[in-house]
């Protein structure tokens, strides 16, 4: 079943007819990934890789019946690209773009709380690498090939970071069920938690492997829900050990500026949460595999 | 991005902050100067640089006559001046801004923020101003008040009123505070800061409010939309290996260590820092080469780790999903030659056409050291770095 995304899933591209939007257009078709259209306002009624194009989202989800979209729009344009799937009726959002301001983030999670919680769509990203379920859709820019199919679900807020993970895993033989990018912005779609609550109500994934790095609240609020609404295990690496206090590194939202937003403030809490830390980078799918283990000896 | 305290109060002052008079001076002649066209008989030369603390530092002088400013302006012109958030370096000292005196009858601490983990904007206020944030929530947190804004409708003045009350100020400061309060709201949201903050924000002995202080931060990503900030950058504040790095378009943060790291990915690029510091070396720097990580991009980046000299060994990981690991190898076998690097350089590739990346790299000639772990790739450059010192 996996989360967000299967093999049925009818996706649209917003951004369709770009240079990016274009190439990554086609990598997710050669993966298998069901996608039905784009939209790029000004050239509705083209086809674009054998696909319609229409000028507003509502109108490509009243044609095609898409559930999903991905956007590849520049970022002043971005949150407004994202308002509209949220109008038009789209489940699930996948926004790769980086460099939306944080305002403009900040209207779009308001915007996004006048739908009722049932049917409002979820939103990942800005700023990631997107979704994929292995084998049977991608949403997203990463190596689909680095993926197995399998039962452990990742979430992360760097996207090669997670590649990393994906590749550590496979080498030990062990598969993904769905893998998360919740992105780097320090205000987002969709939190550690949120995407804990998906994975632990997916009756395919047995494990979650949560990738945080330094600045915010979200890898503790993760390991907060873990601890009190989760049977799954979950399994954590926090980078940046050496990262200055108030510097940015790299990702807009990678900054310590509070208390407990430090990589070794972060991993405190989450082992106090009962979540077992990754100690190295390079042993993210070895911890996973003794996890794994164990917890099957168990049950 | 920062700014100076000088470039904060003249935004937040045509937004109706009051700040108290004051102008730039860059030598101790125009000190005099503008302590002249100011007035009054007692003035503060204020360091500017980007740092809160300046005062412990020695940075902002008190003097009541123009051979105490020139001697107070000759004393910081063109020195570093080091705080605790500026680290032992330090930094430059260029510019000088010279302000009335104030009596100060009450000190009050304002700041809006960028609130995380609720994603709104909030008002951080107390009355113990003058401290830092963090001292005043060690000591006295009780007198913090906090305030969210709802995005949808913006800061209302009932919530400005709060805040204001709050503060136990005397009936007739209310009337200048609320606005003030709104003021500052005004301009973060329509400057796209991440942080206004006044401390302190003095009521004088004869009852007018002035922001003594003031600092702003701002939203790299809502740069394009606001040109007029982005023109406040001043360069000299910044780390010159990072002001190089970021000319060219690369997310850089410069570190102590001795290892120069690039890697495709801020999260990848943590980690494998991370992993230099658990092998028992230490990074030089964070590099987030980007995605595509072309030819063009490698020697670039290389070239900026370069910059620093403290570098004795080269570290690349890249983990490459759309780039292919061949095209980065050629990269970075064009890049050692054409930039002739002495230093070892140590190489992981991984993702997609790594087999192809690893033939490039063993048949090139060059004496690349290439490693197929994140965990050998760090090894094997903290031993580069460590040989190399001793040699």
């Amino acid at each position: 079943m996996a989360i967000f995304i299967n093999e049925n899933t009818p996706v649209l591209i917003q951004g369709f007819t770009g240079r990016i939007g274009t190439f990554h257009a086609q990598e997710m078709i050669d993966y298998g990934t069901n996608v039905v259209g784009g939209v790029t306002p000004g050239k509705g009624g083209s086809t674009h890789l054998g696909r319609p194009v229409f000028n507003t989202v509502k109108g490509a989800v009243q044609e095609t019946g898409a559930e999903a979209s991905i956007v590849f729009v520049p970022p002043p344009f971005a949150a407004d690209a994202i308002m509209e799937a949220a109008d038009a009726g789209i489940k699930y959002c996948v926004c790769i773009t980086d460099g939306i301001p944080a305002q403009d983030m900040i209207r779009v999670k308001r915007y996004m709380r006048r739908y009722r919680k049932e049917g409002r769509m979820v939103l990942t990203g800005p700023n990631c690498a997107g979704t994929i379920s292995p084998g049977k859709a991608m949403l997203g820019i990463m190596p689909g090939h680095i993926y197995l199919p399998g039962r452990v679900g990742i979430i992360g807020r760097s996207g090669t970071l997670g590649y990393e993970a994906a590749a550590q895993l496979k080498a030990l033989g062990i598969g993904v069920s769905t893998s998360v990018g919740i992105g780097g912005d320090p205000i987002n779609g969709s939190s550690f938690r949120d995407i804990l609550e998906h994975f632990e109500s997916d009756p395919e994934t047995d494990a979650v492997l949560m990738i945080g790095e330094i600045g915010g609240p979200q890898e503790a609020e993760g390991g907060q829900y873990a601890r009190d609404h989760m049977k799954k295990p979950v399994i954590a690496y926090i980078a940046g050990l050496s990262a200055p206090k108030g510097r940015k590194m790299g990702h807009a939202g990678a900054i310590i500026s509070a208390f407990g937003e430090s990589a070794p403030e972060k991993v405190e809490i989450l082992k106090g949460c009962g979540v077992t830390i990754a100690p190295t980078p390079s042993e993210m799918g070895a911890t996973v595999a003794n996890v794994l283990n164990s917890f099957n000896k168990v049950a | 991005m920062d700014i100076h305290e000088y470039q904060a109060k003249e935004l937040l002052s045509k937004f109706g902050v009051p700040i108290p008079r004051g102008g730039l001076a860059y030598s101790p002649e125009q000190a005099t100067y503008r302590a002249t066209e100011i007035g009054g008989s007692k003035w503060v030369v204020k360091a500017q640089i980007h740092s809160g603390a300046r005062g412990k530092a020695g940075g902002i002088k008190v003097c009541s006559n123009d051979t105490e400013i020139e001697r107070a302006a000759e004393a910081l012109l063109g020195k570093k001046l080091a705080t605790h958030q500026t680290g032992p370096a330090g930094k430059l000292v260029s510019r000088l801004y010279i302000e009335e005196a104030t009596d100060i009858a009450k000190e009050i601490y304002l700041a809006f923020v960028m609130d995380r983990s609720i994603e709104r904007i909030m008002v951080v206020a107390s009355a113990a101003g003058g401290m830092e944030i963090e001292e005043i929530s060690a000591k006295q947190p009780d007198t913090i008040i906090r305030v969210s804004v709802d995005p949808a409708v913006g800061m209302q003045q009932f919530q400005a009123r709060e805040v204001a009350y709050g503060l136990g100020v005397d009936p007739e400061i209310i009337n200048k505070l609320v606005p003030t309060i709104m003021a500052c709201y005004r301009a973060f949201r329509d400057l796209d800061a991440t942080m206004v903050e006044i401390n302190p924000l003095v009521v004088t002995k004869d009852k007018q409010l002035l922001a003594l202080d003031a600092k702003m931060s701002f939203d790299d990503n809502a740069l394009f939309r606001r040109p007029h900030i982005a023109e406040l950058r001043d360069k000299s504040q910044e780390d010159p290996r990072e002001t190089y790095a970021s000319d060219r378009g690369l997310a850089y943060v410069g570190l102590d260590g001795d290892i120069g790291c690039v890697v495709n990915g801020a999260g990848l690029a943590m980690a494998t820092l991370d992993m230099i510091k658990l092998a028992g070396g230490e990074p030089a720097n964070f590099l987030d080469i980007g995605g595509g990580a072309s030819p063009e991009r490698v020697a670039k980046s290389f070239k900026a780790v370069l910059k620093d000299k403290n570098v004795k060994a080269l570290l690349l990981n890249v983990f490459a999903g759309i780039n292919r690991c061949d095209w980065v190898a050629k990269g970075v076998v064009d890049a050692v030659n054409d930039l002739d690097i002495k230093l070892p350089v140590v190489v992981r590739l991984a993702g997609t056409n790594v087999e192809e990346g690893r033939r490039i790299l063993d048949e090139s000639g060059l004496t690349v050291i290439t490693a197929e772990t994140l965990a050998e790739a760090a090894q094997k450059a903290v031993a580069a770095a460590k040989s190399g010192a001793t040699q």
